[in-house]
């Protein structure tokens, strides 16, 4: 298979179609600049022993889309997300919020929902608590964020099960809390990072057909870390295939939205071509590295 | 938890698992019975041995100086509670306190430590005498002695506690821009409460037993003394069932100690901490 080189692989708005030979692509034309939610402009990331996490890496995140950061393990994706969210400085480049205002941090207070691998809960708190903490940190007490509460843990199907503790509840559940804490707060931007991972296969599809509800509803745009191919071609409107050492964008994959993502997508046609297209996609990112 | 498999949506059990009743007569029965059998062999051993009661007197004989006793007793254990609770009292506010402070940064935490340790390992029941003489009365050095021995483990539980936070909650704490105020009050002091609570449960303890052997080191007498002083006495006086009587007071007020900080540590942890739950499987 050919692998072409290049220093950088900016973020591209085509798909580098010399990487595979074209499947019926369900590949949309390339959309018209939105203005976007975030931008990386030439990050990079050195960590304190050396290794060089990520290299002049750049992304618009557009508003709306839905946008899986794919690739193998040690490729810098959750590494770039932290640095959207703020959890560790770049060491050169910047992060840019066209549309928000963002405080002495330089981030956009209120507008990041965050997710963890774990769900991180607070153990000593009930569901409802574990909810209620992004809003109490904004200072709204409890009385006044209740209705906000109880309505975003009916989005995640948990309205039952507010004042259970964390450790009454599975670990599907868990990430349901750990969810419905992200949106709390009703964000611009959902990051998450590889949210369901240690899930088994059952959880995982439900869940991520409930995020895909989610998402659909209320227009979040989301950043979804994951190094699954299935999950990212099945969630994904956009799907952006790192590579490793150094870590940076090796192509970009708009996917087409138009067919309705439900159990019946999983079996089609289309899923399938999909599923192939960013198979290869993320085959020759990792050929790539090696090659190097 | 039957039926309860990680991973799986649906199945959750709210309600605790119930024990048999017959397992939980069981529970408190055994100690009892077991306590029960230990006196009647004692008393058994005395009466059949016909040890004389200057050298070991039976439970019975106890039991009657505790009753003819206690005008004489009762005062002096009022003067040992009280050193070990306001010492006790006082190493709480001290150890938590300066706990927070030490992990506030690692220079605090270097400048202190030195002494810290000092602190700790020197015996400080060993400068009971010394205190005597730096302080106003016996009962300022007692209380000064205490509150060192229960201070220690309360600061060392505490602050490992405070150290001892999930990284990623304290990210998610710095995305949503917490200071370092509501990053202590909502994720730090309530993440450490399993440490502190052993602290306390071990300070409680130790808080009694710095009491009454600092009043053995330092040498108190008269009135206004604690237990230990009557222990000391009636030892002198080979009034061995009054020395037993105050022994008796002694343990009595250990074992509440213990069952006070333990149904402390239940009633905070009980509903999420693994200490306090029960393993379902």
């Amino acid at each position: 298979m050919e692998v072409r080189v290049r220093p950088h692989f900016l973020a591209s708005r085509k798909p580098d179609l010399t990487l595979s030979e074209p499947i019926s692509p369900p590949i949309d034309v390339p959309r018209s600049t939105a203005r976007s939610v975030v931008a990386m402009r030439g990050v990079s990331k050195i960590f304190s022993n050396g290794t060089l996490a990520l290299s002049n890496m750049s992304l618009d995140v557009e508003r709306g889309e839905f946008l899986s950061l794919l690739g193998p393990s040690g490729c810098g994706k959750s590494t770039a997300l932290r640095i959207i969210a703020g959890l560790g400085a770049p060491s050169s480049g910047s992060i840019e919020w066209p549309s928000s205002t963002i405080n002495s941090k330089g981030l956009p207070e209120g507008d990041i929902g965050f997710v963890f691998q774990d769900p991180t809960l607070m153990p000593w708190q009930t569901v409802f608590g574990n909810v209620h903490l992004p809003l109490k940190l904004q200072g709204i007490g409890k009385d006044a964020a209740r209705a906000r509460i109880m309505e975003t843990l009916a989005r995640v199907g948990l309205a039952d099960f507010a004042n259970a503790y964390p450790r009454e509840l599975s670990g599907g559940m868990k990430m349901r809390v750990s969810i419905a804490r992200a949106l709390v707060t009703r964000p611009k931007l959902l990051l998450m990072d590889e949210p369901f991972a240690a899930l088994d296969e059952i959880t995982r599809q439900k869940l991520n057909d409930d995020v895909m509800m989610l998402w659909k509803q209320s227009g979040v745009t989301v950043i979804f870390v994951t190094h699954s191919v299935f999950e990212s071609a099945y969630l994904s409107s956009r799907i952006v295939v790192m590579r490793a050492r150094p870590g940076q964008v090796f192509t970009d994959l708009p996917l087409s939205t138009s067919h309705e993502r439900d159990e019946n997508y999983r079996t089609s046609e289309e899923y399938r071509a999909t599923c192939a297209i960013v198979s290869r996609a993320l085959h020759d990112a990792i050929n790539s590295a090696e090659v190097r | 938890m039957t039926g309860h498999v990680a991973g799986t949506d649906d199945a959750v059990i709210l309600a605790p698992p119930k024990t048999r009743l017959s397992e939980q007569v069981l529970r408190i029965l055994v100690p009892i019975v077991m306590l029960t059998l230990a006196v009647l062999a004692w008393q058994i051993y005395v009466v059949t041995s016909g040890t004389p009661k200057y050298i070991l007197p039976s439970p019975v004989d106890v039991g009657a100086a505790l009753l003819t006793d206690y005008p004489t007793l009762l005062p002096s254990l009022w003067v040992t509670l009280t050193i070990t609770f306001e010492a006790l009292a006082l190493a709480l506010v001290g150890g938590v306190l300066l706990a927070v402070i030490l992990v506030q940064s690692k220079w605090i935490e270097l400048a202190v430590f030195p002494f810290a340790v000092i602190l700790q390992v020197t015996p400080i029941v060993a400068i009971a005498p010394l205190l005597i003489i730096y302080t106003p009365n016996t009962q300022t050095a007692l209380l000064i002695v205490a509150f060192l021995v229960a201070f220690f483990p309360i600061l060392s539980n505490m602050a490992q506690g405070l150290k001892s936070v999930d990284h990623n909650l304290l990210n998610l704490f710095d995305l949503y821009g917490a200071g370092r105020w509501n990053q202590l009050i909502y994720l730090k002091i309530p993440a450490s409460m399993p440490y502190f609570l052993t602290g306390l449960r071990i300070g409680g303890g130790l808080a009694l037993i710095a009491a009454v052997v600092a009043e053995f080191a330092a040498g108190s007498a008269g009135a206004g003394s604690g237990l230990a002083f009557r222990i000391l006495e009636s030892g002198y006086r080979l009034n061995m069932p009054r020395l037993f009587a105050a022994l008796v007071m002694l343990t009595f007020t250990g074992v509440a100690i213990f069952g006070a900080t333990s149904f402390i540590s239940w009633l905070v942890l009980h509903r999420w901490h693994e200490s306090a739950v029960r393993r379902e499987n």
